[in-house]
């Protein structure tokens, strides 16, 4: 027998008969119909071509889909090798997406992939739209939150402005994983929970400080590594062509030394070299088996969703390898006012009356919901800061150290303290958000750390 | 083709309260609403105009000056030709940009006088996507892309200044001359002769 027909007759097991868990509409695929769909017509487009994306693609594959699309900008490294099977060590420095489309091309000659060597982020709303599902497995929070925004905002709506139209919606299965955790996730747009209603689940990553305090008030010896590393390496000869390589030990140093120097002129001391690395790279190892797992559990999401065989995931789940098998299934709920998929309401902060827009900035930066690290803060259609381009960041950078009270007029006024309507941009925001500031009387505040800052009732 | 009509049923059935909250926003069409809804659009107006200002493509060949760093809706785009008949010069694109963005795209008017079949002596710029063809999905970037392209390419059989086009059909190497004698012309007074805005 050959491979396809082995493929299709543990599918006609599978779609052969209905079962408890079979979605209400499931039919069995008595003429081939299902198939057929997933042969011919069924586009599927896997982002990222790591570890996740190789088992997600052969999964695929194997499952019997033949449009399938893949896309990463990355290329391929040494150490991928161990775990990204579809890569052979002739093929270092090529395109991941291409040669992960070459291989599985390969391996499953009925299955047609198409490779794209770009960043995700350059392909266009019609680009995405042409597929029936996206699978995602990426390496990065800010990847996820503009693939999740660009497919909510593929959506549309009936009449009534309020009823997404359901052939409109794209779902997105997003897998991750982090050494021996992973997990799992199915996203249909506008109709359930959306990365960016449980933004605020993911915990806060050691390097989020906005760049203006690294540049002007370094006051940790992180502040230090990280601007030598964000403001200072990208300003240097090797810096000008490529970006910073933090497995290349001899960059590490020269990261490490100019951070010790920005120490001493700051009077800052704790920069050593063991916390450079533990800065530049979080390092957690990759483990194979995560991998494998969360890769064919978002490629069976797929499966299901194609085919109605069995109900999709609801909506999320966490696998744990750490302390034997451990798997969690947990229902997210879409937010009313989350920023990409409901209606935001202004985001409300409290600040002690004296806060200067550095504040505002760390505020924002530290903030669960924004993570705004390379901020722009607008007052009406007046610029307190911008982040870019040059001409408005020399203009507004003086502001950094002003009180914010003594820069915005006309606020509406309660008893006892100010408020301002701020909007707020960022390029890790897919839409930005308007802010409801609050500046409190100080001893009415706490200092504006994360635990005082919540959303409006 | 995916199923999803059976999932949006399923959750219907379910009773989901955040469908009816939706429902009722819809419904009471108020003043209060309505009010909200254009306050909620002038919002994402000027959030959306803030993100295309912070995402310009800003290098050696294009700057952006803004005359009064408190209004965003009006700035100076001068653009560097890298190749072409228009190498080597600065030519300058005063933006504004109206409450109505993205739906409406920006006013743009050349300041630098320049033999172009696509720009006027009064400074009107004849670029598609600046009227007809203006969709909120593009950006201002795309208008400085578009505007970079009209100096590498002119389109001679689009024109607005009909002279300039005619001339780039018929005698090139004229129309080379003339638009090099302009933008000496230009260097030389330098500002002085630029149209005010």
């Amino acid at each position: 027998m050959d491979t396809l027909a082995v493929k299709w007759s543990a599918m006609d097991r599978l779609l052969g008969h209905s079962g408890p868990f079979a979605g209400s509409d499931f039919v069995t695929d008595d003429d081939d119909s299902v198939k057929q769909f997933i042969r011919y017509e069924c586009r599927v487009l896997v982002v990222g071509a790591g570890a996740l994306g190789c088992e997600m693609l052969k999964s695929l594959a194997m499952c019997g889909f033949s449009q399938l699309h893949v896309v990463d900008v990355d290329t391929i490294d040494l150490s991928n090798l161990n775990r990204q099977f579809l890569f052979r060590e002739p093929d270092m420095g090529q395109s991941k997406a291409e040669v992960a489309a070459r291989a599985l091309q390969r391996r499953v000659p009925s299955c047609r992939v198409q490779a794209h060597h770009v960043d995700l982020t350059t392909l266009t709303p019609e680009f995405y739209r042409q597929f029936h599902v996206v699978v995602a497995g990426l390496d990065s929070i800010e990847a996820r939150r503009w693939l999740n925004a660009t497919l909510v905002s593929l959506v549309q709506c009936e009449h009534d402005a309020e009823t997404p139209d359901p052939s409109t919606v794209i779902p997105m299965v997003d897998g991750g994983t982090e050494g021996l955790a992973g997990q799992a996730r199915v996203i249909l747009p506008r109709l359930s929970a959306c990365f960016e209603c449980t933004l605020s689940l993911f915990p806060m990553e050691a390097r989020a400080f906005p760049l203006c305090t690294l540049a002007s008030t370094p006051r940790l010896p992180e502040h230090c590594i990280e601007y030598a590393s964000a403001v200072l390496w990208p300003q240097s000869e090797r810096g000008r062509d490529a970006p910073l390589d933090v497995h290349d030990p001899g960059q590490v140093q020269w990261v490490y030394e100019r951070a010790v120097e920005r120490a001493e002129a700051f009077g800052i001391g704790g920069v050593t070299y063991a916390l450079t690395l533990g800065v530049l790279r979080g390092v957690v190892p990759a483990v194979a088996s995560t991998n494998a797992m969360i890769g064919s559990a978002c490629a069976l999401e797929v499966l299901k969703l194609a085919t109605h065989l069995a109900r999709p995931l609801n909506d999320w789940m966490a696998y744990n390898g750490a302390h034997g098998v451990y798997v969690y299934p947990f229902a997210n709920e879409r937010r009313p006012d989350c920023a990409v998929c409901g209606r935001p309401a202004p985001l409300r902060l409290r600040l002690p009356r004296s806060a200067t827009l550095n504040d505002l900035l760390e505020v924002v930066a530290a903030h669960a919901e924004l993570r705004a690290r390379r901020p722009s803060i607008v007052s009406d259609s007046r610029p307190l800061y911008m982040a870019t381009p040059p001409a408005l960041q020399e203009a507004t950078r003086v502001n950094l150290p002003k009180r914010l009270a003594d820069q915005l007029q006309l606020p509406s006024r309660a008893a006892d303290r100010l408020e301002y309507l701020l909007s707020l941009t960022d390029p890790s925001m897919p839409l930005g958000r308007q802010l409801l500031v609050v500046l409190e009387e100080a001893d009415a505040a706490q200092p504006a750390t994360d635990d005082t800052v919540e959303r409006e009732a | 083709m995916l199923k999803l009509a059976a999932l949006k049923k399923k959750k219907e059935a379910g009773g989901g309260t955040e469908r009816a909250g939706g429902d009722g926003t819809t419904a009471s069409a108020d003043g209060v609403s309505v009010a909200n809804a254009s306050n909620a659009l002038a919002a994402a107006s000027r959030l959306r105009l803030q993100r295309d200002i912070t995402e310009l493509d800003v290098s050696d060949r294009v700057s952006v000056q803004f005359p009064d760093a408190n209004d965003l809706t009006r700035f100076v785009v001068a653009v560097r030709p890298p190749e072409g008949h228009y190498r080597g010069g600065w030519f300058r694109f005063a933006f504004e940009v109206p409450p109505t963005y993205p739906h409406a795209p920006p006013r743009v008017r050349c300041l630098t006088r320049v033999f172009h079949p696509n720009i006027d002596e009064q400074g009107n710029v004849c670029l598609n996507i600046l009227r007809e063809e203006w969709k909120p999905v593009l950006s201002l970037n795309s208008i400085l892309y578009g505007l970079q392209h009209l100096f590498l390419e002119p389109n001679a059989e689009d024109g607005l200044n009909r002279e300039a086009a005619q001339l780039l059909m018929s005698h090139p190497n004229e129309f080379r001359a003339r638009v090099t004698q302009w933008m000496r012309r230009e260097a030389a007074t330098g500002a002085s002769s630029s149209r005010g805005r």
